[in-house]
């Protein structure tokens, strides 16, 4: 498993296709989600699903993460109870909250001793999607040590505060800043939001190098073809010589 | 007996004959004498024109048990030869082999002409999944269908192995006196290289046009000493089934990531430097290949000496960028390959015996740096199959295929590990098209793997971080994914037998029962 | 698990598969595989064997299952006859 985290490929868990394919890809990370692009009336399905995935693909070249449901709405417990037995490397939480990150830290803690996990073996990644969670972001990351890393959400924050997204992206500098800071003083890896475009790679080329400069340590991409860009902007110098 | 390469093939073969086995993929290259060609002479004022297909039949003297030969370059809006056999089946001939360059499932009307006797043979060396392939595949034609490879099929006219006895030119544009053109007309296709050994040693040869022009019928591609006959009718071809239409560049993530790597293992290799030549076909995980070679050759300043092939309208936007010298084309794929094949000088044509043939002081395809390749099945000897669909249904064959895998320094087959649920590598291909032998790199978006003969190769890349696996790894890593699949059980019967391009018979397909 | 009304999961997607399940009183289990012949031929007693698998984990010993499928893998076909059935019970 690799702990670089320099792309984070996000695909819907209840896509077949897609979960198999996502590994061939380079990525340092996948992400299946629960959340984004399943219906409420498939949410059971996807679940099962990517538990199925985790235990019958081959994942040992890519870090494995899954974006479950947040504990408010009616999946979330279920999500942290099935996907939990499959262990992935890490739980993203989606529209976290301290609260909600301190009940699932004490489910898993429970339930890894249950399954005979080792102690915080499954990680966990707080979604930044409301303006609350940005400025309590500091709140958020203290309030579980499983904590490894945040993924800042754009579209969410704007769909929270309803603020129109643009490619060039100047309406979330400030949120992006603050992610990227607080990350880097606690440590623990930034997660940029997606470019939607998967065509416009010049468009991702420059988002990514925005959100570098910035300060964060790694991007998410909605698409196989958007890794070797972000990948190409993330890398360090030293692992310059191929990236592949 | 088990050939070289353990495919057991009968010493004789029912309505096929005596077989020469494969020996090898270089084991056939000594000397020979091509057949002498019955040839007509014209005098001055007579005439070649006539008025309808069944004039020329006529005159012709088109008779059971003849072959008649048509080619591809109309594609699947070829109307040439469903109104031949149509016209020489109202005449109640019998037993005719077809042998086409290429069959389309425009061609269906043979399925019924198999069935009554009419036509008893098939040769193509190229043939896409359709009705008359899946006909073959049953058993419906009497004897064994022959499959050719772009370079056997000249070889097996100009050696005689096949005597061709009328040879129909589909003419998009013609004169009176049998000079013909591809670049003109409605039906323009451009090159009509892979016809040029037919018209050479067939004992008499029609040129069917739609679009007659005064003489001479500039810039011509086949000259008037070659042409017996020119026919004038309606429509020879829909040109919406001709061209393919704009072919792109795949967006599957996966297709481009096969891509990648296969560019980044040409160059990791050395064969992306200036008088590099190059070839791929024109699917879209083949062109993506080609848009990646031309992101190094441009950040690396390569000039390339040729790309070769069947050849799209990307191919000449490089050559345009000055990536490239030259084309050598056996087939426009879109309307700016024609217009560039018209216009260009630099653009040039190949016959098939130019392209492939392996009896030859050398075909192009000896001259070829790289060849990208696609493939059915491959099994864990790095054979290919592209003629059976793990089914045992025919679904396509060589074309240059094994010519140019042969013929080329570096011969790389890309391909998903799996195409759907099925896995494509196998311990043994369902059917073998092309030696392994002749086949360099496999690489698919879980790995490459090199043939274990490449050990310059291994060599090469063994600092790079490419993902170099070997092939029996891929087959375990497909089969977690898929199962290992149950053996297919086949009919007795032989349906078609796969020549090597040397003429030695390289495999057989069995009935799909 | 005793399956007490019709029920389905997945979709008709490429390597998806859809499953459909209903009650088969007292009958046992019956498995409908509809897919592409190549795919019957080479993998259809594999497949018939890792949802009669899932089955018996689950306890259900009655049970009517249609496999409509569209190439997909072991893991799908398990996870869509599972999620069929805890939708079904």
């Amino acid at each position: 498993m690799k702990n670089k985290r320099r792309t984070m490929l996000f695909v819907s868990g209840n896509r077949p296709k897609l979960v198999q394919e996502s590994s061939v890809f380079g990525a340092d990370a996948v992400v299946f989600d629960l959340t984004n692009g399943v219906e409420d009336s498939e949410k059971d399905c996807a679940r099962i699903l990517v538990k199925e995935a985790i235990d019958f693909l081959d994942f040992s070249n890519v870090e494995v993460i899954v974006k479950i449901n947040s504990l408010d709405s009616e999946f979330g417990v279920k999500d942290v109870e099935i996907i939990s037995k499959v262990k992935p490397s890490a739980i993203m939480v989606s529209k976290a909250s301290e609260d909600q990150i301190k009940k699932i830290d004490s489910m898993l803690a429970k339930l890894e001793r249950q399954e005979g996990f080792e102690e915080k073996a499954i990680k966990l990644i707080p979604t930044i999607e409301t303006a609350y969670a940005l400025e309590d972001i500091q709140n958020i990351i203290s309030a579980s040590e499983r904590i490894n890393a945040v993924f800042f959400d754009a579209e969410g924050l704007a769909s929270d505060i309803d603020m129109e997204r643009t490619k060039g992206g100047e309406e979330i500098l400030y949120a992006r800043s603050r992610v990227a800071m607080v990350c880097r003083v606690a440590g623990i890896n930034a997660i940029d939001t997606y470019f939607v475009d998967a065509n416009d790679y010049e468009g991702l080329e420059k988002d990514s190098q925005k959100a570098k400069s910035l300060g964060f340590t790694g991007k998410a991409a909605v698409d196989g073809r958007q890794i070797d860009t972000i990948q190409t902007i993330f890398v360090n110098r030293q692992e310059m010589r191929l990236v592949i | 007996m088990k050939n070289v390469i353990g495919r057991e093939i009968p010493d004789n073969i029912e309505g096929f004959g005596k077989v020469r086995h494969y020996e090898g993929a270089y084991a056939n290259l000594t000397d020979r004498v091509k057949v002498s060609v019955k040839t007509r002479s014209v005098k001055p004022g007579d005439s070649k024109l006539c008025e309808t297909i069944d004039e020329v039949l006529d005159k012709l003297e088109v008779k059971d048990g003849m072959t008649l030969s048509f080619h591809h370059h109309l594609r699947n809006g070829d109307y040439v030869l469903n109104m031949v056999m149509a016209a020489v089946a109202k005449r109640g001939i019998k037993d005719i082999h077809v042998a086409a360059t290429g069959i389309f499932p425009i061609h269906e009307p043979l399925v019924e002409y198999m069935k009554e006797g009419i036509v008893t043979g098939i040769s193509v060396n190229y043939i896409s999944p359709g009705p008359v392939a899946t006909a073959i595949s049953k058993g419906l034609l009497k004897n064994p269908a022959v499959m050719r490879s772009h370079g056997g099929r000249p070889r097996s006219i100009e050696s005689g192995d096949m005597h061709i006895d009328v040879a129909f030119i589909a003419a998009p544009t013609a004169d009176w006196y049998g000079n013909v053109n591809g670049v003109q007309g409605n039906a323009a296709c451009g090159t009509l290289s892979y016809f040029m050994p037919d018209i050479e040693y067939a004992d008499q040869v029609v040129a069917i046009t739609d679009n007659m022009v005064p003489y001479p019928a500039c810039p011509i591609d086949i000259t008037q000493d070659h042409v017996d006959y020119v026919v004038k009718v309606d429509c020879i071809g829909d040109s919406k089934g001709i061209t393919t239409g704009t072919m792109n560049i795949t967006k599957d993530p996966v297709g481009l990531r096969i891509a990648k790597l296969t560019a980044l293992f040409m160059d990791a290799t050395g064969y992306i430097e200036n008088e590099f030549s190059f070839q791929t076909g024109a699917g879209g995980t083949s062109l993506a290949v080609a848009a990646e070679v031309r992101k190094i050759m441009k950040e690396k300043n390569v000039v390339g000496s040729f790309a070769a092939g069947g050849v799209t309208g990307y191919i000449v936007d490089m050559l345009n960028d000055g990536l490239f010298r030259n084309i050598w084309d056996v087939q426009c794929f879109d309307l700016k390959a024609v217009a560039s094949y018209r216009d260009n000088p630099k653009h040039m044509s190949m016959s098939g015996s130019l392209y492939g043939n392996p009896h030859v002081p050398g075909p192009i395809v000896n001259n070829l740096d790289v060849m990208i390749l696609g493939a059915t099945e491959i099994d864990t000897d790095f054979n290919v199959n592209v003629i059976t669909g793990s089914d045992g249904i025919i679904m396509g064959a060589s074309g240059g295929h094994e010519d140019t895998a042969a013929g080329s320094k570096l011969a790389i087959v890309v391909s998903s590990l799996t195409k759907g649920r099925l896995p494509v590598v196998k311990d043994a291909v369902t059917t073998v098209t092309t030696p392994g032998e002749t086949v360099d790199v496999f690489v698919t978006e879980r790995g490459i793997a090199i043939n274990p003969r490449r050990v310059d190769l291994i060599e090469k890349i063994k600092d790079t971080d490419l993902p170099i696996v070997t092939i029996e790894e891929l087959k375990e890593m497909s089969e977690r994914l898929t199962g290992t699949p149950e053996p297919m059980q086949f009919g007795e019967k032989i349906v078609a037998v796969v020549e090597y391009r040397d003429g030695t018979v390289i495999d057989v397909v069995k009935q799909v029962i | 698990m005793e399956i007490t009304k019709a029920a389905q999961a997945g979709a008709l997607e490429a390597r998806d598969v859809l499953v459909t399940v209903e009650p088969n009183n007292n009958r046992g289990v019956q498995i409908e595989l509809k897919t592409k012949s190549v795919i019957k031929k080479q993998f259809g007693k594999q497949i018939d064997r890792v949802i009669r698998e899932k089955v018996a984990e689950l306890g259900v010993e009655n049970i009517n299952i249609k496999v409509e499928d569209k190439g997909a893998l072991d893991y799908t076909i398990i996870a869509r006859v599972y999620a069929a059935i805890e939708r079904a019970v």
